[in-house]
């Protein structure tokens, strides 16, 4: 049961191909949808029934926010590909991209077909020119073959798509952001409502959408939503592509059910590295707050057990940690990356972000204050909630975990001006 | 913000656009030019920096000028305030001389359990020079960055285009020496 969505051609030889796309019946359903010209509330009912929800962390159901468009309106209406993939520990969409581009083109296609589309963009990270290169060599196989262009197969829709390459800011992972860039802008935020659904990019209704949630599109029409639902658990329908990696053997990209124990997914990526203890995991991206290992151990992958354990799934990235990692390190740094990446619009994120990496620095170098961790609550307390976009609450939710769960490796720090693991504690 | 929905430009286009960059250039921007509603010329910008960037323009290989970004204005047609508030934005534009080799380390947290310290002290010392620096014979630049997922193949860097992964020291060597 695993790689039968988005990774189903990896076992084909160039699993990019068109050869190999059409192998495991690639375009089949694309054509069906075009001949019989199905109607795009049928398809949304579908993807509503498939419990698809977005795969690029916030998790919102695919089926419903399609339905935000309203198709009868006059003008333009745009779909956008998210592939800035940059939550610290992802790395699922890149794999997509590199080895079945095509079946995020078909289920681009179909996407607009429903939303009434005519154009559309998949915005790829500028550092992906590899994933970039695989997906522009797709795009012209596709066009070639007649998927993409004018009068598509015969059916009177039009639908061209292009790539939009990045620039190096995790940012615009956030959509409105993203819609700001492939304006030509800085990437920052867009106060919300109104959605995108209804002002989107260049100010016409959009639907964005992460990779892989719209490479799960094909399979999910082929096969029916029911079946794609019944792959994983309540609430969390099908499959999903994890990403692991830290402190194991065989890290990589694992397309499993939802609500598979953590422990399996663990086995599979090969087990801890050198058979050392599991200390902590990151479940779903570094904006995910922390999980004790024993905890985790007893965790399944699934939206509402992620959750219920007091972090969230996310983009499915899971960082495992063993107990050579100082907890006050780990924070240090993913605090320095909100800090770094704050797109400095709104002065909570802005400046918070600072006094967060500034004073778990120097906790970690042994100045901190016996006040420390009261001020960094309180920061967090003054962060989440009071932005424009979550990058704010991304900031704060890591550290609001790490003091939740590992409070005793940080008032050692400051209270012994070192390290507790490196002490041997 | 965004609700402003008009693309920036200038009054007039100014004139002498085929005296701008190379032939090649002026046909990669156009290529990206021709992927967005005409006249919203501003959504190739991001592209355009790239190109230029790349190229050898103003005897600057991997980073831009001011003559560049306002080059690349000039060929918009947008004012230069829009191409410098992208070109100071994104991470992946370098406004100072960069080596001709930029080796960009991920140390972010998967790579940092998988030992890019060990990968980062090992750069310093085999270059002679920090983080955020370039050699004296403008062969090498150094640059910290954030995670560029690839964690599954941690520690990792990307030099030029090209990323590399499940770095050691000895694999480190073995690279540098095949750059020219």
């Amino acid at each position: 049961m695993a790689n039968e969505v988005c990774l189903r051609t990896l076992d084909h030889d160039q699993p990019w191909s068109l050869e190999a796309y059409r192998a495991v019946g690639g375009y089949e359903v694309l054509k069906r949808v075009l001949q019989e010209k199905t109607a795009p509330d049928d398809i949304i009912a579908e993807v509503k029934k498939s419990n698809l929800r977005g795969r690029g962390g916030a998790g919102f159901p695919t089926g419903v926010k399609w339905g935000f468009i309203n198709r009868s309106a006059p003008g333009d209406r745009y779909l956008v590909c998210n592939s800035d993939e940059g939550e610290p520990g992802t790395f699922k969409d890149r794999d997509i991209l590199r080895y079945n581009p095509h079946q995020l083109i078909e289920g681009m296609i179909i996407a607009a077909y429903t939303i009434g589309a005519a154009r559309g963009y998949n915005y790829i990270r500028g550092e992906f020119q590899e994933p970039y290169e695989r997906f522009e060599a797709a795009l012209e196989e596709a066009r070639k073959e007649g998927f993409l262009g004018e009068d598509i197969l015969g059916s009177g829709f039009d639908f061209q798509l292009h790539a939009h390459l990045g620039a190096g800011a995790y940012i615009c992972g956030e959509e409105t952001a993203l819609l700001e860039s492939i304006e030509g802008k800085k990437g920052q935020p867009r106060f919300k409502p109104p959605f995108p659904a209804l002002f989107g990019l260049y100010g016409r209704p959009t639907i964005i959408n992460n990779t892989e949630s719209l490479a799960s599109i094909p399979v999910i029409l082929e096969k029916g939503g029911d079946w794609f639902k019944d792959l994983g658990v309540e609430n969390s329908g099908g499959t999903k592509v994890f990403s692991i990696s830290g402190n194991i053997n065989n890290p990589g990209v694992f397309e499993i059910p939802m609500g598979t124990p953590f422990k399996d997914l663990l086995q599979m990526a090969g087990g801890m590295k050198d058979g050392r203890p599991i200390k902590a995991v990151i479940p779903g991206g570094s904006s995910a707050p922390v999980i004790p290992g024993a905890q985790m151990m007893e965790l399944t992958m699934d939206y509402d057990a992620i959750q219920q354990a007091g972090s969230m799934l996310g983009s499915g990235a899971v960082i495992v940690l063993d107990d050579t990692n100082c907890m006050v390190r780990v924070l240090e740094r993913m605090s320095y990356f909100y800090y770094e990446e704050s797109c400095g619009q709104c002065t909570p994120c802005r400046e918070g972000t600072g006094w967060l990496y500034r004073i778990v620095h120097r906790i970690e170098q042994g100045k901190g204050r016996q006040e420390d961790l009261e001020l960094l609550d309180d920061i967090t307390g003054k962060i989440a909630g009071r932005t424009i976009c979550a990058l704010g609450d991304a900031a704060a939710g890591p550290v609001q975990g790490m003091l939740k769960h590992f409070r005793d490796e940080f008032q050692y720090h400051i209270d012994r001006k070192r390290c507790l693991v490196s002490a041997g504690g | 913000m965004g609700f402003k929905m008009q693309p920036m430009t200038v009054p007039e286009p100014a004139p002498g656009k085929d005296q701008l960059f190379t032939p090649e250039i002026r046909a990669e921007i156009d290529r990206w030019i021709a992927k967005y509603p005409a006249e919203w010329k501003q959504s190739a910008l991001m592209a355009a920096l790239v190109a230029v960037q790349d190229a050898d323009t103003d005897n600057n290989p991997g980073w831009l000028s001011q003559k560049d970004l306002d080059d690349v204005a000039h060929y918009l047609d947008l004012p230069p305030i829009a191409v410098y508030e992208v070109a100071t934005f994104y991470s992946m534009y370098e406004l100072k001389p960069v080596g001709r080799h930029k080796i960009c380390v991920c140390t972010n947290v998967s790579c940092m359990a998988c030992g890019s310290d060990e990968i980062v002290s090992h750069l310093e010392g085999k270059l002679g020079i920090k983080l955020g620096q370039t050699t004296e014979d403008g062969h090498y630049t150094l640059k910290e960055v954030e995670c560029l997922g690839a964690c599954g193949g941690a520690p990792m860097f990307q030099i030029g285009k090209q990323y590399y992964e499940n770095l050691t020291p000895d694999r480190v060597d073995e690279i540098l020496d095949g750059l020219e």
